[in-house]
């Protein structure tokens, strides 16, 4: 059991001796800082930054984990043109549904999240893995390292997988992830997400992100969303509300396409009477 | 093997990507599957494994780390065979997955790749966007791509020999830091 606390006055709060000792405004000075130097950098070259910056001091755990030189272009060739294959032995059916992995319904928000899972050119990836893991309704993950003072739900694991139909669909049905506290400064909060991890049709375009939810108050604070420094690069990583998706009675429906960097290699016919 | 497949001229992409993420701390309850770094049976004949360290720019290990491994096949055929998830004893899928240790080590058991390298994903909590990289078989330390890098650049994609395998070490950062490709650049040019 996580240590919860003591009471104070009259609300319970954590105990805890190791907050750390950077601030929010510390913080956000940083990131204001790298997003205006984007975007001068921007207005005089144009040159546009579609991924995260690696380099990002604001997400502290980076600082030594980011390399300094750059990546070396090269070609991709043998089996960088080609991605690994999945099909329905690695994947059951009910995977999709992390609402239904244990006796009880979890506690929580019941949504359903789709969209496609496209190549630069709008090609779907077909029969692919999608793999989705969570927190719960709490903000808390099913996983040892997870100490935060929310509950475990027994009835939620947090962790879905399933294939691409022929169309590039994926669809998962689940419960919405809370906000959760983490240790980067002091007060900080991670906005709601869902990681997704996914491949395409080239090895070269593996991709593991985070799906967020349309109007999170957290985003502006949070420097694992701003280390994306084009405004409308970021935004792709939020999910739209989609009434047509949302069930009478049952769940509310999120719709998040995913685009995948574009491949090298000849398209085979497979791939183009898409 | 599949049939072969030449890069094309680089059409301007229609779509911008959606961008990567951080793997972050708590993945490992998630990608990591049971058997999913033992590509070929521990131990077996022709088992070779492939293994070693994450590093960050202190030189001190990566616990939090993953590493995922794609190969060709010992007789160079690129694998196009489901179940690495869920693997039958016998086959070969050529794609593993291996979470670090609490000293970074990752460790994978698989063949020989006949193509001359292992090509390897990298992610980690910290690290904002995976990394690509290629590990080279001793044997193939002449190949003319690798002799386009500076020397000391180029020893760092190099895998040690050992009596059961190889040795890879990943550095994130630092004096050895290891050489990270871009496969896009062609697009950007
Ligand atoms: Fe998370």
């Amino acid at each position: 059991m996580p240590t919860v606390g003591v009471m104070t006055d009259t609300v319970r709060q954590p105990v805890d001796a190791s907050t750390p000792d950077v601030t929010q405004a510390q913080i956000s000075a940083q990131m204001e800082d790298a997003a205006q130097s984007y975007l001068r950098g921007l207005a005089d070259h144009g040159r546009r930054e579609l991924h995260p910056r690696l380099d990002y001091p604001a997400y502290r755990s980076s600082v030594l984990r980011h390399p300094t030189k750059d990546p070396v272009p090269v070609d991709p060739e043998g089996v960088e043109l080609w991605s690994p294959v999945f099909g329905e032995r690695d994947v059951a059916a009910v995977e999709a549904d992390l609402t239904a992995v244990h006796a009880g319904e979890p506690l929580g928000e019941r949504i359903v999240v789709t969209g496609r899972v496209l190549d630069a050119h709008g090609r779907p990836v077909r029969r692919q893995l999608v793999e989705v893991w969570q927190a719960n309704a709490s903000g808390r993950y099913a996983h040892q390292r997870d100490q935060h003072p929310a509950p475990l739900d027994p009835n939620f694991t947090g962790v879905g997988r399933c294939l691409t139909d022929d169309q590039g669909w994926y669809r998962f049905q689940t419960i919405k992830p809370g906000p959760y506290p983490w240790r980067n400064h002091r007060n900080a909060w991670r906005p709601a997400h869902i990681h997704f991890s996914l491949f395409g049709t080239e090895f070269t375009q593996r991709l593991v992100t985070q799906m967020y939810f349309p109007g999170d108050p957290l985003f502006a604070l949070d420097p694992i969303y701003q280390s994306i420094l084009d405004p409308a690069a970021r935004e792709r990583l939020i999910a739209s509300y989609d009434h047509d998706l949302t069930q009478p009675e049952w769940a509310t429906g999120y719709r998040w396409d995913i685009v995948l960097d574009g491949t090298r290699r000849t398209p085979t016919e497979e791939d183009v009477d898409a | 093997m599949p049939e072969a497949r030449g890069i094309r001229p680089v059409e301007t992409p229609a779509l911008d990507p959606t961008p990567g993420q951080t793997v972050g701390p708590f993945f490992g309850f998630a990608l990591p599957v049971p058997g999913g770094a033992e590509i070929a049976p521990a131990g077996a004949a022709g088992a070779v494994r492939l293994h070693g360290r994450v590093l960050d720019g202190a030189g001190s290990p990566v616990p939090d780390a993953m590493v995922e491994l794609w190969q060709s096949d010992t007789d160079g055929a690129v694998v196009q065979q489901a179940g690495s998830l869920r693997r039958s004893a016998g086959e070969f899928t050529g794609w593993g997955r291996a979470a670090t240790d609490a000293d970074g080590w990752y460790e994978f058991w698989t063949r020989v790749p006949g193509g001359g390298f292992f090509s390897l994903a990298v992610f980690a909590r910290g690290l904002m966007h995976r990394l690509f990289t290629r590990a080279y078989l001793p044997t193939a330390a002449s190949d003319p791509w690798l002799s386009t890098l500076p020397q000391d650049r180029a020893g760092t994609l190099v895998a040690r020999a050992q009596d059961d395998g190889f040795v890879f070490d990943i550095h994130l950062q630092g004096d050895q830091e290891t050489v990270f490709l871009d496969f896009s650049a062609r697009d950007r040019r």
